[in-house]
């Protein structure tokens, strides 16, 4: 965090409009500390600069946004990284998240709600638009406890809990975490924890299903 | 018949959908907000049973004459058109038939009610004693039957005379009600043709179906014994001739009555249809253009494109406001509900479709009235923007149209709302779907719809 506990935010995008856009919105809450618009010199500034957040664009040339978290992660672990795309191809969305962004959000949220993700990823959340909410419940669809035995894997990553799904599907319809937590009546804390739970299990899931289930989406 | 043919009878769906068998999220409905009526589908049809479904009893639906066939259907779970053809069988064999029908009139409580006629008719005391004075009658015929050797009328005689012993107490004791449905089916069984014009031509008809019935039967018992082959066929066929000339035009009627009654429900439902459609496309664009009034161009675009879409409808026949025909997935109908309601509305949708599948008629009027929901919630939240969350599950498909708007008290609105009652609600529930609606003042909407799908491959 800088000095006046505000957030340091790099932006990676290769649309200049859009990174103008995104300065505009989130004004003076966050210190920009630099901008990038393609993989190699997005790299190269956030090892230098090591900011609290990325703002991440999936799509980028050279490789996505998946390349840049590849080529951070290893020196610097404690940058977090935000995906923020116009993409709606969960292939890409997913593929992004695994390789370490801590959440995702389309383009045309809000100032608002993207100053609070950026805060809740500086303070190391997970943040779930709908969107991804879907993609994840899509992904984890049909996981039966049976299936994960048979073939070995470990059903505490492989599948999630009920809970989880519960507040996965209060995202997708549109509640914030706050809803979600009045309407479960649980802690706003416990909310997140959830999320965060999900998110791991993304992360670390040896499900080929979940590939497959990405490849297979770009089909229809 | 007009009977629903009861192998399944409708109980048994209610009680299924009144078990919710599995929420998919555990303990949901403890929520103080979820409504009663959210709940899955997952009933289906039990196997047959051939166990009594409820106590005997006469149906007031599925009647004929008195509902016992009905009932018994109902009851048993046996086709009801076979425990009539049952019923004529019996009777043309022996008589019993008829006994067995009178028996169970009188013995069986009619559906809601507690007491049989029967629990009636033995405080009657005249009605007894009218049934004890027709005895002569019966052994008059039986003697009369004996002494001209003709069995088949012996047999008869006994069965018959209970039988109308029964039919006088039944007449004498049925509730008004029971009253007013036989005088119903049976007046116009001798009015039938007349008109009321007087009743000369109904005497003339009993008068010739009497000569025919009467010349046929002594053509059946006499006939001349040269012409032996002529006999049966040419009896039976004046009987049936008979047979025709006093109730044909009685039959006649009941066809031509069922007939109009069919077209009248064709035509409620299609008025019905055609409301729903004209809700959707021309009031909902009427609403849009008074909204809009300060803005020409708008206006302008906004006739143009309903002109285009009713001259679609009326001359092309694809019904106006309705998605589910462009596709045949669910996924690309819910994308293109997006795509409608943000250009004609100025919103953003926000979608999020967990799965998909084909669409089938059902998912096709969840798809049409889900859009309603969201056009619902584009012109009256006055929320920026709507969240629709379509997940495709096992056994459903959900759907829930959110907005962060104005809200409203769903008591409040009138239940005859056109784009809530007709739209939504008529439409989904039409295939079998639910829809529960969760708002109040200043805290948005929420509209669940859910529609039972076959399970079939994503």
């Amino acid at each position: 965090m800088s000095e006046e506990g505000r957030p340091r935010v790099f932006l990676v995008d290769d649309h200049a409009v859009v990174r103008a856009g995104v300065r505009a919105e989130l004004g003076a809450a966050v210190t920009v500390v630099g901008e990038a618009d393609e993989v190699d010199a997005a790299v190269e500034m956030i090892n230098e600069r090591v900011p609290d957040v990325v703002l991440l664009d999936v799509h980028l040339p050279g490789g996505g946004g998946q390349a840049v978290i590849a080529g951070v992660m290893p020196h610097n672990p404690q940058v977090q990284f935000l995906a923020l795309s116009v993409s709606d191809a969960p292939e890409d969305v997913i593929a992004v998240i695994r390789a370490g962004a801590r959440g995702y959000i389309t383009k045309t949220v809000s100032g608002e709600e993207l100053l609070d993700a950026v805060y809740q990823v500086a303070a190391g959340d997970a943040v779930f638009s709908p969107r991804l909410a879907g993609f994840v419940l899509d992904a984890f669809a049909g996981t039966a406890g049976a299936q994960t035995v048979a073939t070995g894997l470990d059903p505490e990553l492989e599948q999630l809990s009920a809970r989880e799904r519960e507040v996965l599907r209060l995202i997708a319809r549109g509640y914030t975490y706050k809803e979600v937590a009045r309407d479960l009546t649980i802690s706003a804390k416990t909310v997140e924890s959830h999320v965060s739970s999900v998110l791991r299990k993304l992360q670390l899931s040896t499900r080929h299903e979940l590939a497959k289930w990405a490849t297979d989406r770009r089909l229809v | 018949m007009g009977a629903p043919l009861g192998s399944e009878p409708s109980g048994s769906n209610q009680s299924a959908e009144e078990n919710p068998s599995s929420p998919w999220i555990p303990g949901y409905h403890h929520q103080s907000w979820c409504p009663p009526e959210w709940r899955h589908r997952r009933g289906g049809r039990g196997p047959r049973h051939w166990r009594l479904k409820g106590p005997p009893h006469r149906s007031s639906e599925a009647r004929v004459l008195a509902g016992v066939c009905g009932g018994i259907s109902e009851s048993t779970g046996i086709d009801v058109t076979l425990v009539r053809i049952g019923f004529v069988l019996l009777t043309l064999g022996s008589g019993v038939g008829i006994l067995g029908y009178a028996a169970g009139w009188l013995l069986l409580p009619l559906q809601g009610e507690t007491s049989t006629i029967f629990s009636r008719a033995i405080t009657d005391r005249r009605g007894i004693r009218l049934v004890i004075a027709i005895l002569p009658a019966f052994v008059v015929v039986q003697i009369v039957a004996a002494g001209l050797h003709i069995g088949y009328f012996g047999a008869f005689g006994w069965p018959v005379f209970v039988a109308t012993g029964m039919v006088i107490l039944i007449w004498r004791n049925a509730s008004e009600k029971e009253k007013t449905w036989i005088n119903h089916d049976l007046m116009p069984m001798l009015h039938a043709g007349d008109d009321h014009r007087g009743r000369s031509p109904l005497v003339a008809r009993i008068a010739v179906g009497i000569g025919l019935g009467v010349g046929g039967l002594l053509v059946l018992i006499l006939g001349h014994p040269s012409r032996a082959a002529l006999r049966p066929i040419g009896g039976s066929l004046l009987v049936i001739a008979a047979i025709v000339v006093v109730f044909g035009p009685w039959w006649l009627s009941l066809v031509r009555d069922l007939m109009s009654e069919r077209q009248a429900r064709a035509m409620a439902d299609e008025r019905a249809q055609m409301a729903a459609h004209v809700h959707d496309s021309v009031l909902q664009t009427l609403a849009l253009i008074q909204r809009s009034a300060d803005d020409p161009q708008h206006v302008v675009r906004l006739a143009r494109a309903q002109e285009r879409e009713l001259r679609s409808w009326l001359f092309e026949g694809r019904p106006p406001g309705a998605i589910g025909e462009d596709t045949t997935r669910l996924a690309e109908g819910i994308g293109l509900l997006q795509r409608q309601v943000e250009a004609d509305h100025g919103i953003t949708v926000q979608v999020v479709v967990v799965g998909d599948c084909a669409l089938d008629d059902g998912l096709r009027a969840l798809l049409d009235a889900s859009r309603e929901a969201t056009v619902n919630a584009a012109k009256w939240s006055g929320a920026p923007e709507v969240s629709v969350y379509a997940e495709v599950e096992p056994g459903a498909v959900m759907v829930y149209v959110r907005d962060r708007g104005r809200g409203f008290d769903p008591d409040a609105v009138s239940p005859d709302r056109q784009g809530i009652a007709q739209s939504i609600r008529a439409r989904v529930s039409r295939f079998g779907g639910s829809v529960a609606i969760r708002s109040s003042p200043g805290r948005g909407a929420e509209v669940e719809l859910s529609m039972h799908r076959q399970e079939t491959s994503r």
